[in-house]
Order: structure tokens, then sequence, then C-alpha cells
């Protein structure tokens, strides 16, 4: 048993922290949302080539830091404090998963790619009438002379304006919701059939709805084996998760933070509405939250890489616990700072409108509740 | 104890209804469907038609343009409207400032201003709050000094909402700041094209300008404006209050909320099985379902002790609050029915101008909607104040 970080994961949380400070404050970060890139690549070069955090989870001959999913755990929560924008969990958490578990013909250049700062990833895997099931795919991937075409539409792909690769998920084989026949394809963003409909989210960031009409693909883009990816995607997915978490962690630390420093301030009645019990006790209660989900970002990460079922259990329990407290802790701090928490000004809202996306992302509180009840009590029930 | 609405009661319910139907303006439906912000023409063009027919102030006295309906009437009134899905008209005039001119004003300011609030030829806007006094409204920092037949007025107001487009507003201000915290309170009306007025906007979590903070640098206010005596416009304020609570259990709306819920329920699936038959997401509809019904019959219980001449005691911070808990609620579950299509913003973007809808029209803005409502547990007197006044003049704690 040992919750302790290394040195070198206590030197990567410094670095990420400074980078948040420095160059992503407050000021910073509204302009970005507002620019028409809506994120800022040469800061994305920094973390390359300056940080050199967009290897941390890569083995040391692929060119990485050697680390794995607790250093993603440590950037994702630090860059959670300061909401940061750029693609670290598509691009280096889900990519960079699907990569390294899935192998592949282009894996190791890509891996290198996106260490480098060159390629960023966005994961088109919602369809539309999908809602959160995985294998609900009615994209195709049809065999074609040697290689695949590749047929269908993409939901809300979050950072596919930015990418200049796509994971997409496709059935190669079988029915639209059968676990066999998924495949895992890695798409560049320019192929010739690839279309985007960009939109702003409303947390800040960029997604697209993304169209392909017959996109000829060879079989190296395949990642992991024909007919047989969805364990994989399973597997990566839990990961995000368990890094999403982490980032809600950051948000949620920070968002808290915030509320107990303006209910020391602001006064009403001649004192400072933090001598409210009523409101002590909310923020007691939001405190407890978000330990509870370090918590379960701890136990999720940790568990990445025991059997399936332990690690998909792990995960849905920790996105049920991050979940309700994402949706406790944001809906709090806008209550205690009153009107101020109600104003686009005020950064405490922001933190609000990510925490309620992360609620959703990747499977709602009851998605994986009821996956967490199949896997605990399935046989019982 | 009868639960029935009378056959008088079912025949007005009948000509309402047809009324609406028969009247509702359908460009004002198309602004609706779009679910973008709706400008002033938008809000004045229902309110209007309601004032020609005599309806637009349901709890307003005969004598001044209302047109006599019980509660019972003005309750069955406002079912019919949020059945219909009308928009609704600004309190501002009708519910808070109209019933304290009608009520404190003297017979040159009723002249002079109910007739026109009625129209909807002025349009009202709040000055209550300010950056020091939101719970604690009578600490309130403008201030007005009397320079002959004027107030000069100086301070700050916050929150005010839709002033950009108002052409008068009702503002507390201290006019002695010797007095007591709440004895030396003012209520003016101040015309919003009076030099040293200024009005910014404030935008809010969904991208909404709905409020403003309001400016006043020496404004010249006669003293003719003033409602009331010198000093004793926390009378005013207080009335006001009461009134606004009055119908803020928004039951009607809420009912046609979650049956908004239920609608996207039946379309959005997962595994190829609707929402609406989902166990979770069917039970959390159903708690809801039970939790307006007993809001409802609170609220109709409360009519039914008005309709026998108690006023509105502190029992509506009651409505207050469960309204508002179950408006927010509405949204979260619009918003987690949603699923992926809650996450994009369209609004004001791209900069084309090509703001067509992304994923189904249902869940177009559910998540600017739940920021958006989140500030009905913090307006019109914070739920945790609402509390304190029933803990303190209910329960006597």
């Amino acid at each position: 048993m040992d919750f302790n970080f290394t040195d070198e994961q206590n030197m990567l949380r410094d670095t990420v922290a400074k980078f948040v400070q420095n160059q992503y404050d407050w000021d910073s970060r509204r302009a970005i949302v507002k620019s028409a890139a809506g994120w800022r690549p040469d800061l994305w070069k920094v973390m390359a080539e300056e940080l050199g955090i967009l290897g941390a989870p890569f083995s040391e001959d692929l060119g990485g830091l050697g680390g794995g999913a607790v250093d993603n755990m440590i950037v994702m929560e630090e860059f959670g404090k300061g909401l940061v924008i750029e693609p670290y969990l598509g691009t280096v958490v889900i990519a960079g998963g699907f990569l390294k578990h899935g192998g592949g013909d282009q894996s190791a250049d890509l891996i290198g790619s996106i260490i480098g700062g060159e390629a960023t990833f966005a994961f088109a895997y919602a369809e539309p009438q999908g809602r959160y099931n995985l294998a609900d795919l009615t994209t195709t991937a049809k065999k074609d002379g040697a290689g695949f075409v590749l047929n269908g539409r993409k939901a809300v792909v979050v950072g596919a304006p930015w990418a200049s690769h796509l994971i997409v998920t496709a059935r190669t084989s079988g029915g639209q919701r059968d676990a066999k026949g998924v495949t895992v394809f890695v798409v560049p963003a320019d192929a010739a059939g690839v279309t985007r409909r960009d939109y702003p989210t409303v947390d800040g960031l960029r997604a697209s709805e993304v169209q392909f009409d017959n996109v000829k693909l060879g079989t190296d883009a395949i990642i992991g084996t024909l007919d047989n990816g969805l364990p994989l995607i399973e597997r990566v997915t839990d990961e995000a998760i368990a890094a999403l978490g982490a980032e809600a962690v950051g948000a949620m630390r920070t968002a808290h933070a915030m509320t107990i420093d303006y209910a020391r301030q602001r006064k009403q009645f001649g004192v400072p509405i933090s001598s409210f019990q009523v409101l002590q006790h909310r923020m007691v209660d939001m405190f407890m939250h978000v330990e509870q989900s370090v918590s379960m970002t701890y136990m999720a990460t940790l568990k990445l890489d025991e059997s399936d079922d332990e690690r998909k259990k792990a995960a849905s329990a920790a996105k049920v616990q991050i979940g309700k407290a994402c949706k406790f802790v944001g809906q709090s701090a806008i209550q205690i700072h009153g009107g101020m928490g109600m104003t686009d000004e005020l950064a405490v809202g922001h933190y609000f409108k990510r925490c309620t996306m992360i609620e959703g992302l990747f499977g709602s509180v009851d998605h994986h509740l009821r996956r967490y009840e199949t896997l605990s009590l399935g046989e019982a029930a | 104890m009868n639960l029935e609405f009378s056959a008088e009661d079912n025949a007005f319910r009948t000509e309402v209804r047809t009324f609406i139907e028969q009247n509702y303006p359908e460009s004002l439906r198309a602004v609706q469907d779009e679910g973008e912000e709706m400008g002033k023409e938008d809000f004045l063009a229902w309110h209007r038609i309601l004032a020609n027919k005599g309806w637009v102030a349901p709890a307003w006295p005969t004598e001044y343009g209302g047109p006599g309906w019980t509660s019972v009437q003005r309750y069955i009134w406002s079912e019919e409207c949020a059945r219909a899905d009308t928009v609704p008209i600004l309190p501002f005039g009708i519910n808070m400032v109209g019933p304290v001119i009608y009520t404190f004003g003297t017979p040159e300011q009723k002249a002079k201003f109910l007739p026109k609030t009625l129209s909807g030829d002025i349009w009202w806007c709040q000055g209550y709050s300010e950056p020091g006094a939101g719970s604690d409204l009578a600490n309130l920092k403008t201030k007005a000094e009397r320079d002959g037949d004027f107030y000069v007025v100086n301070g700050q107001k916050t929150w005010t909402t839709m002033a950009q487009h108002a052409d008068w507003g009702f503002f507390l201000v201290r006019t002695d700041p010797t007095a007591k915290i709440q004895e030396g309170i003012s209520f003016l009306l101040i015309d919003m094209k009076s030099p040293g007025v200024t009005v910014r906007p404030i935008i809010t979590l969904g991208g909404e300008h709905e409020v403003n903070e309001v400016w006043l640098e020496n404004v010249r206010v006669p003293v003719e404006n003033r409602i009331f005596q010198e000093n004793k416009g926390w009378t005013c304020a207080k009335f006001l209050l009461a009134h606004e609570r009055t119908g803020i259990a928004g039951v009607a709306r809420s009912k046609r909320g979650i049956d908004r819920i239920k609608s996207m329920a039946r379309t959005e699936s997962e595994d190829g099985t609707p929402l609406i038959r989902d166990s979770f997401f069917k039970r959390k509809i159903a708690e809801l379902e039970i939790d307006l019904t007993s809001l409802e019959y609170t609220e109709l219980r409360t009519l039914a002790s008005e309709s026998a001449g108690k006023g509105p005691g502190p029992e509506s911070s009651l409505l207050k609050i469960k309204g508002t808990e179950i408006q927010q609620r509405i949204t979260e579950l619009a918003l987690e029915a949603a699923g992926h299509y809650g996450m994009p913003f369209f609004r004001g973007f791209p900069e084309d101008g090509a703001n067509l809808p992304i994923g189904p029209d249902a869940a177009h803005r559910t998540a600017p909607t739940y920021f958006n409502m989140r500030k009905t547990s913090i307006y019109g007197g914070s739920n945790e104040i609402q509390r304190n006044i029933i803990s303190k003049m209910v329960l006597g704690l």
C-alpha cells in the first residue's frame, strides 16, 4: 500500500502547475476561448518541447518519459485547476492509449509525433443514435480491395477542429449493436471524404459533427484487431474516465477554494457570509465530495491494468462518484457566490460548466451505475 | 373539501383556452421554437394583445384595469398560458410596481403610470439590489439628496433585469442616512432617459444578456415621482416582495417542462430502448412529478385561503423554494436526456451567423438553460433567505 508519488511524479506536477500558473491565467484562457482557433498550438509546442509532458505516459524506448496512468492523472488534475483547453485527453490519454495497447503498423511513428507535439487527435466514437453505448455503431468500414472504405457520421467529436488525426470506431461486421464486429481506425483528419461542421461547446472547447463519405483506408489504419475492437475501446475509455476524474478533481478543488475565499470576503448583514452555518455545512459537503472523488480517481487509475471486470467496475464506480460530485460542487459553488456566480465574467461559473460537461462525458451517472450493477450484482440479481 | 372546479370555472377555462388559441401570434411561436433570446417587441406583442382584451393584469382591481377574476380563475389562467406555452408577461410593471402604485400612489401618479403600464407603453425595471446589498437588501447605499423640488440620486444598482429596454425604473434609495437601516429608504420612479443614468450589460453563464448594472450619477428626479412618504419606502418594498412571491411556484410551467422531458425521453434511446422505458430515468420523472403535485396542492391550499380573504403570508416562501428547486430539476433532467447533444453551444457562433442547430431540436440549449436556471434559487430572496423567513415567521425560531 503506497499512495505516495515518486520524485519524478512530483516534479511533473510542479512543472505542469507552474505552466498553468504562469501561462494559463484566467485572462489568457478567456482569450483562447474567444479566439478564432479556440486553442493555442504554440502552447501545445511548449508542452511538447519545453515541458516535455506530452511523453509522460509513454515508455522511454518510444521516446517518452517512462510513466503511465498515474502521470496522466497528475497532468489532468493540474490542467483541471486551470481549465486547460488543449487536447491532452484526446491526444495523449485516448489516442496514446489506443496506440500503446492496440499497436498497429503506424503506432510507433504516431506516438513519436504525439510526444513531439506534431500530431493531435480527437476520438470519434459517439453517434447520434448511440448515446453511451460504445458498440452502437452505424458508421461502417467495408472491405475494399486491400483496404477499407469508411462511411458514417460521428457526433460531438471534441477537439476535432484542431486534430491532425481522428480515432474512429466503425462496424466492420455484425449488427448495429453487436459486441463483435467493431474495429478501430486511425484516419488523417484531412483525408478525402472527411467533412466537419465545427462549433464551440458550452464549456469553452470546440467539437465537430464529422461525416465520412467513402473515405479510403489501408489495412495499416487498423488499431488493435479487426472485428474485435470493443475490448480495446472499453479499456481506453476507462483510462479516459480515470483521467477525466483527475481533471474534475482539479476543477472542483479550485471551484471549492474560490467559494471559500468568496464567502470569507462577501459581507451581508454586517458579517462575512462564511459565518452562516448553513453555508459552512454546504462548503463542508463540497469538501467531502472532492475528497471522495480524489479517492475514487486514485482507485480507478491504479486498477486500470487489472482484469477487465475489475477495471470496468472501478472506472464505473469512480464515474458515478465524480458525476455526483461535479453536480453538487458545481451547483453549490454558484449558489454560495450568489448573483456573482451567475456572471460570465467570474471564473467560477466556467468551472461549473466544465464540471457539468464532465458529468455526461463517457457516460452519465445512470449509465455507469447500470454498468456497475451488471458487473457487481449481475449473477446475484 | 372538494378538488373539483366549479362549472363556472370550467366554462372560464374553455373561454380563455379558446382566446389563446385564436389570438396567440404565430410569429412569436417561431421565435420561441428557435430558442433564441427574445427582443423587446417579442415580449410586448402578446402583452399588447392581452392589454386590449383587458386580461394583462389578472390580479389588479377592476378600477385600475384588472379583469376582476377570482384567485381560482387566475390560477386557471396561468395554467392555460403554460399549457399553450405563451411568452410570460414581464413581472416588473404588472406584478411589481403596478400594485405598489395603485396601493400607495397619489391619484396623479396612478393616472400617469397605470394605463401605460397596462398597455405596455412603459417598460419597467427594478432598481433594488446593489453590489453590497443582495440578500441584505436594506443595506442599500444609493442616496437621494433633496434639492428643491428634486432629488439628486447617486449610486449603483445591479442585477437589473431587462434594464436595457426599460423606459422607467422603480428604485429604492436612501433619503435619510442617519436613520435606522430600514427607516431612511424611499421609493422613487426614475425615467431611464434621465441624464446621468447609464445601463451596462452583465453577461450570464448561458451567454444571455438579461441583467445589467445601472449607474446613477447626479440624476435629477422630481419629488412628485416618489411613491408614498419620504423614508417609508421599505413599506412599499416589503409589499412588493410579498407580491413578487405569489405565482413564483410556477406549477403550470413546470408541468409543461415535465411534458417536454417526457417527449425527449421518447425519442432519445440507448441500446434501442427509449429513455422513457429506462427504469432509472422513468423513476426520476415520476419523483419529479410527485414533487410537483405536492407543490401544486400546497399552492391550491394557499389560493383557497387567499380566496377566504387571507393575504399571502410567509408560507409563500415555501412555494418559492420548492417551485425553483423543481424548475432547476427539470433543466437537469432535460440536459441529462440530451446526452451528447447537451454539449454544443451555438449562440453567436460561428461569426458568419450560420447558427444552425446541431443535434435534435429538443437538445438545443439544454445546457445554457440549466446554467441559467441556477439563478432561480438566488434571486427574489435566495432560498437560504426564504428558509430563514419560514424559520422566523412561521416556526418562530
